[in-house]
């Protein structure tokens, strides 16, 4: 089957990789070691596979991996600064956000884009909601998801 | 991995017209939300692909002298929703993207697909129908223009043959200025879902008096529709409750509602009925009428 070399950057680190065109950027990105970004539906309904592209959050599953090509990705692996856990991860501990975890990767990259995006603002909880409706969480009740943005928010 | 058989990625619009013409099987990705979705399904008939997401020419969203705006068929409906040239002249579109699956989905999707792809549910259709906007596509011999009106020709088919690729959607300014519009989507979850029913209004008005009605509905018919019936029942007359309730029953000779699991037909003609009324209420309200 047909690839194509690609380059891309990966949580900061360059990389340049073969790709087979029938592959997604969630398998590609398992296979090298970024376990963070999960299966879930593989249909764009979950959100459990959002990472961020050129800083705005895809479905990964949906999204053919040679399209990386040039582009700057994101997955929570990054989002730490060694030991330190970015501001949106760490509103997810406080807030006690986590329960399984599956969907927690994701849910992170969805928060980190969104909040990027309303720098500066001050999102309220139906806001939050809607910027989030590409995730799904089976344990939480998204409650404490939501609280963990809107802290997120003001730090 | 996707069952994909055979993949073109076209460098210039002309190399992905020849690869469309070379392959009668071949079909275009572009945001992939659908085309993907059904790979993942396994759907024998979209193995062959011409991916066109490395023409960026056709991610552009700009306006001419005239007025007219140009939507590329590339730019993702966040794009859309996001340009100032489309929150400022086009906020129907604004509204009926908005409703498009959840943020990542419309980070990706793009209204071209969303036509293309031809379900009777498309949520920027109505948007499409009421600024009766313009396709361009071109093919090896030549661009043409194609109406909205007409484009659809059954559930999920379009007029789009054998070499064509659609490259944007012109809207005119005769056809957006002056109006007020408003899109409304009946569907069972505030947002990743199908629509069970769309409706859009365009309302124009001279001394209280409706002087143009565009009525614009999805999955209440094989294709999105338009409502010439209603349409030509509101005008010249103000729009109050007795107006809307002759709009609502002119209705009954434009749609074709089904019944399907997602909801009956009986329910759907009463989401049409009340919908028509509410969308056009506040069409006429976006205007500066009152009800």
């Amino acid at each position: 089957m047909q690839s194509r070399t690609i380059s891309m950057q990966i949580n900061g680190k360059s990389y340049q990789e073969e790709v087979d065109v029938r592959k997604s950027l969630m398998e590609l990105l398992r296979e090298l070691g970024l376990t963070s970004v999960k299966q879930g539906c593989g249909v764009g309904e979950c959100g459990a596979c959002t990472v961020l592209v050129d800083d705005i959050a895809v479905d990964s599953c949906l999204y053919l991996a040679v399209w990386a090509d040039n582009k700057a990705i994101r997955t929570a692996e990054g989002e730490c600064r060694g030991e330190q856990l970015s501001p949106v991860q760490q509103a997810y501990v406080e807030e006690g956000a986590v329960q399984c975890g599956f969907c927690t990767p994701g849910l992170i990259m969805a928060s980190t884009a969104f909040l990027e995006k309303n720098q500066g603002k001050k999102p309220g909880r139906e806001e939050i909601r809607r910027g989030h409706a590409g995730n799904l969480c089976r344990c939480t009740g998204y409650q404490t998801i939501i609280s963990a943005v809107e802290k997120a928010a003001e730090k | 991995m996707f069952p994909i058989e055979k993949y073109y990625f076209a460098a210039t619009i002309e190399d992905a017209i020849a690869a469309l013409e070379a392959d009668e099987k071949a079909r275009v990705i572009a945001g992939g939300t659908d085309v993907l979705v059904r790979l993942h399904g396994g759907n024998p008939d979209y193995g062959c692909l011409v991916d066109i997401n490395g023409l960026d020419e056709l991610r552009q969203i700009s306006m001419d002298g005239e007025g007219n705006i140009f939507i590329g068929t590339l730019a993702t409906c966040s794009e859309i929703i996001e340009h100032p040239l489309v929150q400022e002249h086009l906020p129907m579109v604004v509204q009926s993207l908005e409703t498009i699956g959840g943020p990542q989905v419309r980070n990706t999707a793009t209204m071209g697909g969303n036509i293309c792809n031809g379900a009777v549910s498309a949520d920027s259709a109505c948007a499409a129908l009421v600024y009766e906007m313009d396709l361009l596509i071109r093919n090896s011999k030549r661009e043409r223009i194609q109406s909205i009106n007409g484009f659809h020709t059954g559930p999920g088919r379009t007029v789009l043959g054998r070499g064509d690729l659609f490259t944007a959607f012109c809207i005119r300014p005769q056809k957006y200025r002056n109006m007020g519009a408003s899109y409304y989507k009946y569907a069972m979850r505030g947002a990743m879902d199908i629509a069970t029913i769309g409706c859009g209004a365009g309302v124009r008005m001279a001394d209280g008096a409706v002087t143009e009605l565009k009525l614009a509905f999805t999955v209440a018919a094989p294709t999105p529709i338009r409502c010439p019936h209603a349409e030509e029942a509101v005008l010249g007359k103000p729009v109050n409750a007795e107006t809307l309730q002759q709009v609502a029953d002119a209705l009954l000779e434009d749609v074709r509602p089904r019944d399907s699991w997602r909801a009956g037909k009986e329910f759907r003609l009463h989401i049409i009925k009340t919908l028509a009324q509410k969308v056009i209420g506040q069409a006429a309200e976006n205007l500066g009428g009152t009800l």
